[in-house]
């Protein structure tokens, strides 16, 4: 439809498809446009702010200043923690960190779930074993798993987020095992072994592509959990080192100065909240739009 | 009963499932044998085990819950019960393919129906993506599937049901098989549209010279298509005959029943249709007798004590019945 009134005004049909397309998608859009604006955040951080480090204790506490908003070098846009540091650069640079390890956990446990999921669902000698170790692994606490780990290795971001991705590797597991269970009984996969398809054709050509919508929708929230472990990592001091700005490591410290400098922790967790929410609009919109049955029922 | 080695040799099957509440012997001894280039027809009611015969030829029954306890199936000199799963894999869609009941359902939603076509000749022939779709363009034009090369990248959803059903026919016949399974293929068809089908699946067959096992509880469907017939009652083997031969003197009483029960264009309205009392029996618990006798009119204390032989009653004509003579 849209491909034939393409032909006659290529730009127009464009913008009048995004636009319909956004009135459809409210969530999906609205959610994917705040990711987006925090994404170009994190990459434009140095030339977005100051330096995050440089402490001046001359400037300890000072409480957020609008004036001259946009000059070089201000340091107090939204105020300084207790060692003078300026809380925008921070806030603004703790925005890689969480991205980060968001996107890296979501990935790999996506990744790793699949391939261990696909087998497990496909080989049925196969699953009960791999089932009674992703048990094991779901009873892995990623808080305690990664205090261990911390302590062990001095900690890190490979660390947290590899603390981070082992208990959700079986959630995904479970997932695309369920897909893999409903799937591989539809008539068109005995149509496909009929034809002699070897197992790893059906998995990879005929399984694999059902299972792609949920694991979208299925990343997006492992993102959203991991962004939030990481800061509950941070906060308790079991995460990336405190000097290095992350918005878990900055509200543990204003912690100690919350009745005298409350701003201290609002920057830091009003984006936490903000990113958090933009993933799981995201999602949100990503499932109703994947799976259109389950949108209707809601 | 033909001359030339058969191509299927198919003795004494026996299959059975394995459930919670029991074994169930969905094939319990099946025999027969088709010749090269020969189209057999086994007709019998829902259960009566036709699809699971089919589907242990090709082995493709879950594998956990159900088993080839016995019996040979020898196709090409080979016995596809002990066979490998390798070879197996070289055998399906390449010397054997199956065309299945359900066409809505048989075709992957997410994958062209060019290159579901196409995956066959890639796996048997090694041929390149291209010259694979080139001949799934081909296949389709021989199904007659009007402006085919557009087509061959079309989803499956875009197609109807009796298209579908020729998609599967191009999707089984794409590497030449010597053998075609056929389980019930017009079944899920409109009436109109079942006679084009039957009729383009026999016309290939011709074509590629290619033996067919036609499933089905249409003995309309049999009497047009098959010439020799095998017709199946709770797994076993009732009678089996040239399909003139069957339809002229039917010998067991089962296959007797199902000819009276079909309808007639004269059929007088004022009398009831024909039916065969009784259901079919459960397959968990054995059998002694024959397995039709708490049905058949004719049964006798023999009939419910030991299962008859399937036996020659003269002209190639198989009957399992201790009775087939009192007619």
């Amino acid at each position: 439809m849209s491909g034939s009134v393409a032909v006659e005004t290529p730009l127009i049909p464009v913008r009048g498809g995004l636009a319909r397309f956004a009135r459809r998608n409210p969530t999906i859009v609205l959610g994917g446009t705040m990711l987006l604006l925090m994404v170009c955040v994190a990459l434009f951080a140095p030339w977005i702010s100051g330096d995050p480090f440089t402490v001046s204790p001359a400037d300890r506490l000072r409480p957020p200043s609008f004036a001259d908003f946009f000059a070089a070098g201000k340091i107090d846009r939204f105020g300084t923690d207790n060692l003078g540091r300026d809380i925008f650069a921070r806030t603004i640079h703790g925005t890689r960190i969480s991205l980060i390890v968001g996107i890296a956990v979501a990935c790999l446990a996506t990744l790793i779930g699949l391939a261990i999921g696909l087998a497990a669902g496909y080989f049925r000698l196969l699953d009960a074993i791999v089932m009674r170790v992703m048990d094991a692994l779901m009873a892995i606490p990623s808080i305690l798993l990664a205090i261990a780990l911390v302590a062990l290795t001095g900690g890190g971001i490979a660390i947290v987020i590899f603390a981070i991705t082992v208990p959700d590797i079986p959630r995904v597991v479970r997932l695309v095992r369920s897909i893999v269970l409903t799937v591989r009984e539809r008539p068109y996969i005995d149509a496909a072994i009929s034809v002699g398809s070897p197992s790893r054709k059906i998995i990879l050509r005929h399984i694999l592509p059902s299972t792609v919508g949920p694991l979208i929708v299925q990343a997006t929230y492992l993102c959203a959990s991991a962004i939030l472990v990481e800061a509950g990592l941070s906060f308790l001091g079991a995460g990336v080192p405190p000097e290095i700005p992350t918005w878990g490591n900055m509200i543990a410290q204003s912690r100690l100065f919350l009745a005298r400098a409350p701003w201290t922790i609002f920057a830091p967790g009003a984006c936490l909240a903000l990113v958090v929410l933009s993933i799981n609009l995201l999602g949100d919109g990503l499932r109703d739009r994947l799976d259109p049955r389950l949108a209707r029922r809601m | 009963m033909s001359a030339a080695a058969p191509i299927l040799d198919v003795q004494d099957l026996r299959t059975h499932f394995f459930t919670q509440d029991g074994v169930t012997r969905a094939v319990d001894g099946v025999s027969f044998t088709l010749a090269p280039g020969e189209t057999l027809g086994i007709v019998g009611e829902s259960g009566c085990g036709k699809s699971v015969t089919a589907l242990s030829i090709l082995r493709l029954l879950p594998p956990r819950l159900s088993r080839i306890v016995g019996g040979r199936v020898v196709f090409e000199g080979a016995d596809l019960v002990t066979l490998d799963e390798a070879a197996m894999r070289e055998i399906r869609g390449n010397r054997i393919a199956m065309i299945f009941q359900e066409p809505m359902t048989s075709l992957n939603p997410v994958l062209t129906i060019g290159a579901q076509i196409a995956e066959a000749v890639r796996i048997h022939q090694g041929a390149s993506r291209k010259d694979a779709l080139a001949r799934a363009v081909e296949m389709l034009k021989l199904v007659r599937i009007p402006d085919a090369e557009r087509r061959v990248g079309d989803y499956p959803h875009q197609f109807s049901g009796g298209m579908r059903q020729r998609v599967m026919i191009a999707m089984a016949l794409s590497c030449n098989p010597r053998l075609l399974l056929a389980d019930e293929p017009t079944t899920a068809l409109d009436v109109t549209v079942q006679k084009q089908i039957l009729r383009l699946m026999l016309e290939l067959k011709e074509r590629i010279g290619s033996a067919v096992i036609l499933i089905t509880h249409d003995l309309g469907v049999i009497a047009e298509t098959a010439r020799r017939v095998v017709v199946m009652y709770a797994g076993r083997v009732v009678e089996q005959a040239e399909v003139t031969a069957l339809f002229d003197a039917p010998l067991h009483p089962y296959t007797r029943g199902l000819m009276a029960s079909i309808p007639r264009l004269k059929h007088n309205r004022a009398k009831r249709l024909a039916e065969i009392p009784g259901i079919v029996p459960d397959l968990r618990t054995p059998i002694p007798g024959c397995a039709f006798a708490p049905r058949c009119p004719l049964a006798t204390g023999r009939c419910r004590e030991a299962a008859p032989p399937l036996e020659d009653q003269g002209g190639g004509h198989l009957a399992a019945c201790w009775e087939a003579g009192r007619a």
